[in-house]
């Protein structure tokens, strides 16, 4: 109805073709179109500016009470810094991250590169979206309930593999166990691998995804298993992904901090063993020397805050970096 | 292949299998086995014997599948089934903390809990509750998002709509980096930065500046996936009718995608909700209810699990309060996943991938 009126009352005017001048293809911008721009490339630039206000102001605070420093800020095994003149090195917690999210890695990227090609591979289509979907949810919960159910569930059920690993792994000096309560780095490690595994999973489920499905069958086609295939065709194609995957996944370990500051009992030194409970990280040792800490003392915080910010930085532009070069070559942004 | 011959009809093209739900056969063998092993041997540890009856089974389960099917076969099954212990490893973690979490939570919550502050209420003291604690976190969440939406959605307009050249790979890089800044240091940050140079107080608004640090990026990302999936010839359709751009934007990208927006925005959301280390060094703790975000202390529901935890020595009252306020944070952010992710599914674009 509508259309039939309208074309009857109206008929179509004359094509009017508007003369391009030539050399100039682009209209006017107009005033909206300059207000919009500007203000979305201002957020983009705003941006920019938080980040590196975060590094400038870091550094700013880091540097006044670094010069006041009566210790090595790189080796010394002490915390003083509310003191006159302050005494602290961040040796023991560069040490405490470091190891725990070591730990986390090598737990958590075979299981999650396992989960990942469970869901993408293996598991029926029916329950591979809602598993994906739990996957999520771990992912969602907070890491300060993560901190809580480490305490009260991971500490005493580790009680058995720590006595398990000194009896037998004890000769090596690293899993020597003095029989403290085991809230040590190892213990933290694990936790941190439950609580990365999510992203792990998640990032390497969505490579796995994009395997070609061409060499998939191709390699069925020659007869090959399901896990011939897996370890031939899509294993390869994910190699990258998988590094960046995990790259990220340590980015979120190093920078952890209520579950660590939870579940690790603290102490400013360095044990060779992983299983005697002591050490620091970073993250944990900012939060739990914070209400005590004089201006003074934050400072020296925030200094330890400005190295963690740069690994954290490092390890995260370089997973970024895998990541954007293998979408070039993969086609599927196109 | 002897074997084809033996068989009398030509139907044996296929290859010898192990018969269907052998699997579970060895499964059960194996975990008799090893619990009879772990019993003649005295291992007093279940687990143990847990250990002992998944080494059998893979023993098995090779040493059968290649007598019967060949190694290939062999290392395929043993593969499957290390890949399915992976699955079954990550969900023990998260079922055992959605089981503690409710059945610990569930003592102390109720009504009661949730509609009264921690006030007069020593730690040691039963009674108390989280209502300070919500006021605080849904202020403080309320205004980083306040915040971070307009930013974070301008910014990633100007990455798909206007975004080429040297500034938006800039931008791009450190969105991505951004995603990666401990929320410790965006705490360290804003401490530097607001409190300490600038001279403000402890407050919920810089907590919530911290939060929004923290958001923005999720928000830039998870909308630049969206509005990457509006297919172009809308906006070109637009333009050619001589529709701006900013109109074209803001009245057929945007609204086109607005169910993966919004669903980012929420996933943004639950996830500072849960965010404990900037709160602990920006907005400090109260006890005491104050609905004024922008003066004093505030209290906030994470930041209330770990001072009641910290202060209970891992039993009695506040250990209790931890816990149900624990249960009240994930129900909370669970809810929020939920219906985001349902709104994702509710407003999907048409155009598939």
């Amino acid at each position: 109805m509508d259309i039939s009126t309208k074309s009857d009352t109206a008929p179509p005017p004359p094509p009017t073709v508007v003369p391009l001048e030539p050399g100039s293809r682009r209209p006017s911008v107009r005033l909206g179109d300059r207000i919009f721009l500007g203000l979305s490339r201002g957020s983009g630039i705003l941006l920019l500016l938080i980040m590196a206000a975060i590094a400038c102001f870091l550094a700013y605070r880091a540097a006044l009470v670094l010069a006041k420093n009566d210790g090595n800020f790189l080796t010394t095994f002490e915390w003083e810094a509310n003191g006159d003149p302050p005494v602290f090195g961040i040796a023991v917690l560069a040490f405490g991250t470091v190891v725990s999210s070591v730990i986390a890695m090598v737990i958590a990227v075979p299981v999650a590169v396992g989960i990942a090609l469970f869901l993408t591979h293996y598991a029926p289509r029916k329950l591979s979206g809602p598993i994906g979907y739990a996957i999520d949810l771990l992912a969602a919960v907070p890491s300060i309930v993560y901190g809580l159910w480490g305490v009260l569930v991971l500490v005493p059920h580790l009680n058995g593999l720590y006595g398990w690993l000194d009896t037998y792994f004890g000769w090596t000096g690293i899993l020597d166990w003095q029989g403290g309560a085991p809230r040590s780095l190892f213990t933290v490690g694990i936790l941190l691998a439950i609580m990365i595994l999510p992203i792990v999973t998640n990032v390497s489920r969505e490579v796995f995804r994009q395997v070609p499905l061409a060499h998939q069958e191709a390699a069925l086609a020659l007869g090959a298993t399901r896990w011939e295939v897996i370890r031939m065709s899509v294993l390869p194609f994910g190699r990258s992904g998988i590094i960046s995957a995990s790259m990220l996944g340590l980015g979120r370990a190093l920078g952890e901090t209520m579950a660590v500051a939870t579940v690790l009992s603290p102490e400013f030194v360095i044990r060779t063993s992983l299983l005697d409970p002591g050490g620091g990280t970073f993250a944990q040792n900012i939060a739990s020397k914070f209400s005590e800490a004089t201006v003074q003392g934050q400072d020296a915080l925030i200094a330890s805050g400005l190295v963690l910010f740069v690994i954290t930085l490092l390890v995260n532009g370089a997973a970024r970096a895998i990541i954007a070069r293998r979408k070039e070559y993969s086609g599927a942004n196109a | 292949m002897s074997h084809a011959a033996t068989t009398p009809r030509p139907k044996s093209l296929k290859t010898a299998r192990l018969p269907r739900g052998s699997a579970w056969g060895i499964a059960l063998l194996s975990v008799l086995l090893g619990s009879g092993i772990g019993l003649l041997a005295g291992l007093g540890n279940k687990v143990q014997w847990g250990l002992l009856a998944a080494l059998l089974f893979v023993v098995i389960t090779y040493t059968a599948a290649a007598a019967v099917e060949g190694r290939r076969q062999a290392r395929d099954r043993v593969a499957t089934s290390v890949i399915w212990v992976t699955f079954v490893l990550a969900v023990i973690p998260l079922a055992s903390l959605l089981y503690e979490t409710v059945k610990r939570g569930a003592k102390v919550f109720d009504g009661y809990f949730l509609g009264h502050s921690m006030g007069v209420v020593a730690d040691t003291e039963p009674g108390g509750g989280i209502y300070h604690a919500i006021i605080g976190t849904l202020e403080q969440v309320g205004l980083a998002t306040v915040m971070s939406v307009p930013l974070g959605l301008l910014t990633a307009i100007y990455l798909v709509e206007y975004g080429r050249g040297r500034l938006a790979k800039a931008v791009t890089f450190f969105v991505d980096v951004m995603t990666g800044v401990p929320s410790i240091v965006a705490g360290l940050f804003v401490l530097s930065f607001w409190i300490l140079i600038l001279g403000f107080d402890f407050s919920g608004f810089a907590g919530s500046l911290a939060l929004s640090i923290l958001m923005i990026p999720v928000i830039v990302r998870s909308t630049e996936e969206m509005l990457k999936l509006v297919p172009n010839e809308l906006r070109e359709a637009s333009l050619a009718l001589g529709v701006p751009k900013w109109r074209t934007i803001l009245k057929v990208v945007v609204p086109t995608s607005i169910g993966g927006i919004t669903t980012g925005v929420m996933l943004a959301v639950a996830r500072i909700t849960g965010e404990t280390a900037p709160v602990l060094l920006l907005v400090w703790g109260n006890s005491f209810i104050n609905t004024n975000p922008f003066e004093g202390e505030q209290a906030s529901l994470p930041l209330y699990i770990y001072q009641q935890y910290a202060n209970s020595s891992g039993e009695g009252a506040a250990y209790d309060r931890a816990w149900a306020a624990s249960l009240a944070l994930i129900a909370f952010v669970m809810i929020l996943n939920l219906v985001a992710r349902g709104i994702a599914r509710w407003k999907a674009p048409q155009s598939g991938r």
